[in-house]
């Protein structure tokens, strides 16, 4: 049993990771902006077994409230075991060329948004000297390709506040899990062609996202063998990477 | 990315496009996107339907398996509520530890809730507990011109009735909330015995069935003459006592689909003798988990793909209890003569249990299920001859499974068939529907 803090609680990923909790009677705490779907997905969880469910309605580009959100998680939990922050968007990445207001939007959604609720958790989980930050990142962040460079610009920034916080909080005892998922078969990625052996269903990532966070894992790469394929990519030199339609 | 869907048997091939449902309020949205686009589509659970009847006339079909978050769930009383694509494996998997198990399980537990509901599937108890619609309370149904309403015997019962084994035509059912049933053990009681004909079956079934809740036989379709019928007959009720504890269905997985298909005359042969000699010639009795007593075929994953490319076709038919021994016979003996056996032959008593669905499928009698490899030989000569034999006895064929009945014997089998085209929604199309009520 865990006292857990989910952040962007509907997306598929998240819900996925939240099932296995809820099967292990853990007590949830869940932060969405659409209260609908926040409210079906904590009878799912109430369901399969999760001990408690509190949903709580929040846009996590609204910086200013996070600090109650996280009062409110801790009145509930009283501590908490693990924070998963697992919300963000898949910008269209000409848009984004097109639009600065678009492009600044995408970015402090799965950007300067995370970051900023990151320093509040860090300093509050500090105090608490224990548990763990889940931070969902991307692949797309180990290098800037032409055909999703915002996006990944945005969990590239993510993925280095995460390291520098890790060592930060290395001492207060807290720990932070930077998870990279590759692609997976949810809303995000539909309309995307993909070759079907590139996609990982949410249950086989959210198996490894639980077994990675209880293993303590600094940087989880989910399926495993975008490990082989990000250090490929961040291989390729430069001048031939320029060239390249990544 | 688009997924392609296919139906289980392959056949006839013809891939849907996807358009997934992840939250309910994602169908209504998403169904007037596809009507706009491509006039009709259909609701497509987990791919379990063989033949057509999953597959949309325009080959785009609505996806409703993401749609499975479980709504409320009273272990006290055993009564579940769910959205439409969890599956009956999901369900067990919470309610067996709780003690609770499905009234009525088809033979995989692969199917979606709201696929169970459409084709009133059926199992091993349906001598004792009737179809799948026994255990259901209530459903949601969303139609495209009106909104959602909840279908029941007492709210909107005509609706209830046409959509129960209505085939995914009056609508999109979006949750249903079935009743449970209490168990002490996941563990199952069984009696095999084996039986030298077909006589023998039906003695057999006549005597076990009364005293077992669960039964099913497997028949040896390669054997003729005096060995014609033989077979193994399996009953078996839970345990009262013992752990209560939900498996893993999958223990292998057949990860490609080989170009032609692995079951061919040759390996039916060596099977089928194999397996008929490995039945004890005495009653065994035996304690077996739940999962490879209802669910033998779900432990390999993609077992479908065993059949090749071109697919496979079954053929099930339930035939009326006054005829079923001679008609029954004489389907088997076509088998025997063509020298094409079928892998899977089962062979079951379904009892008097009546269905509120109109379009239901099973009737008092005996139902017969045979599995084929897909080729041209079996639409022109084989089930030609299968279709005379269930006319003549009255019988009818499984929409769920089929893949070749004429518009003129679904129309004598099912005449409520007007009843249901009248009610259909003019937004959902059918393959096995275009080709069955013209």
């Amino acid at each position: 049993m865990k006292r857990i803090l989910i952040v962007g609680a509907t997306s598929a990923i998240a819900c996925a990771c939240a099932r296995l909790w809820a099967a292990d009677r853990s007590e949830l705490f869940l932060v969405g902006r659409d209260r609908e779907k926040l409210q079906q997905t904590c009878a799912d969880l109430q369901a399969r077994g999760a001990r408690s469910v509190t949903a709580f309605v929040m846009d996590a580009g609204d910086i200013a409230a996070h600090s109650a959100m996280y009062d409110q998680c801790l009145a509930t939990l009283q501590t908490v075991d693990i924070c998963l922050i697992a919300y963000g968007s898949l910008p269209n990445q000409h848009a984004c060329e097109q639009s600065v207001e678009q492009a600044m939007a995408q970015f402090t959604n799965n950007g300067s948004s995370v970051i900023a609720l990151l320093t509040l958790l860090a300093n509050r989980m500090a105090v608490q000297q224990g548990g763990t930050l889940a931070v969902i990142s991307s692949v797309a962040g180990d290098r800037g390709r032409p055909s999703n460079y915002l996006y990944g610009a945005a969990k590239a920034a993510v993925s280095t506040f995460c390291e520098g916080l890790r060592a930060r909080l290395f001492k207060s005892g807290v720990h932070v899990i930077t998870i990279k998922p590759g692609f997976v078969d949810t809303p995000m990625t539909h309309g995307l062609t993909l070759p079907s052996w590139l996609i990982a269903q949410p249950d086989t990532v959210a198996r490894r996202i639980v077994a990675g966070i209880n293993r303590q894992v600094a940087v989880l790469y989910v399926p495993g063998f975008w490990c082989a394929i990000m250090l490929t990519i961040r291989a390729i030199p430069q001048s031939l990477f320029k060239r390249l339609n990544l | 990315m688009t997924a392609s869907l296919t139906s289980w048997g392959n056949y006839p091939s013809a891939p849907q496009s996807a358009h997934p449902c992840h939250w309910q309020a994602d169908v209504g949205p998403q169904w007037q996107r596809l009507t706009e686009s491509h006039s009709t589509t259909l609701p497509f659970g987990n791919g379990r339907s063989y033949g057509d009847s999953c597959l949309a006339g325009s080959d785009h079909v609505l996806q409703l398996r993401p749609l499975n978050r479980f709504i409320e769930a009273d272990w006290d009383n055993g009564e579940l509520c769910a959205e439409a694509g969890v599956t009956l494996g999901e369900i067990l998997q919470l309610a067996i530890p709780r003690g609770w198990f499905l009234h009525v399980t088809p033979g995989t537990q692969h199917v979606t809730l709201g696929g169970a509901v459409a084709n009133d599937v059926h199992g091993k108890n349906h001598h004792r507990c009737g179809t799948f619609a026994h255990s259901l309370m209530c459903f949601g149904l969303h139609r495209s011109v009106q909104p959602p309403m909840v279908c029941s015997p007492q709210e909107n019962p005509q609706w209830f009735a046409a959509t129960i084994g209505g085939l995914g035509l009056t609508g999109v059912i979006t949750w249903a909330r079935i009743r449970l049933r209490k168990i002490q053990s996941s563990l199952i009681d069984s009696t095999r015995v084996r039986f030298d004909c077909l006589d023998d079956f039906f003695a057999l079934s006549a005597d076990m069935d009364a005293r077992h809740e669960y039964s099913v036989a497997w028949i040896d379709c390669l054997a003729k003459g005096n060995a014609l019928g033989r077979g193994c007959f399996t009953a078996g009720d839970h345990r009262e006592t013992g752990p209560l504890e939900a498996t893993a269905p999958h223990s292998m997985s057949i990860s490609i689909c080989p170009p032609v298909s692995l079951i061919n005359p040759f390996t039916l042969k060596v099977f089928n003798l194999h397996y008929w000699k490995r039945q004890p010639p005495d009653r065994q009795y035996r304690t077996v988990a739940y999962n490879p007593f209802f669910y033998p075929l779900d432990s390999i994953e993609h077992w479908n793909r065993l059949y090749g490319r071109k697919g496979f076709q079954q053929f099930q038919c339930v035939l009326p209890a006054s005829v079923a021994a001679v008609a029954v016979g004489e389907l088997l003996k076509s088998i025997a003569c063509s020298g094409r056996g079928s892998f899977l032959a089962v062979l079951k008593r379904c009892g008097d249990i009546p269905s509120p669905g109109w379009l239901s499928f099973p009737m008092p009698g005996t139902s017969l299920a045979l599995d084929f490899p897909q080729d041209i030989e079996l639409t022109k000569k084989l089930f030609p001859c299968f279709d005379a034999i269930v006319r003549e006895a009255g019988g009818r064929l499984y929409p769920a499974k089929d893949a070749h009945m004429s518009g003129t014997d679904f129309r004598q089998a099912y005449p409520a068939w007007e009843q249901l085209e009248a009610m259909r929604d003019p937004a959902l199309m059918s393959r096995l529907w275009q080709r069955v009520i013209r």
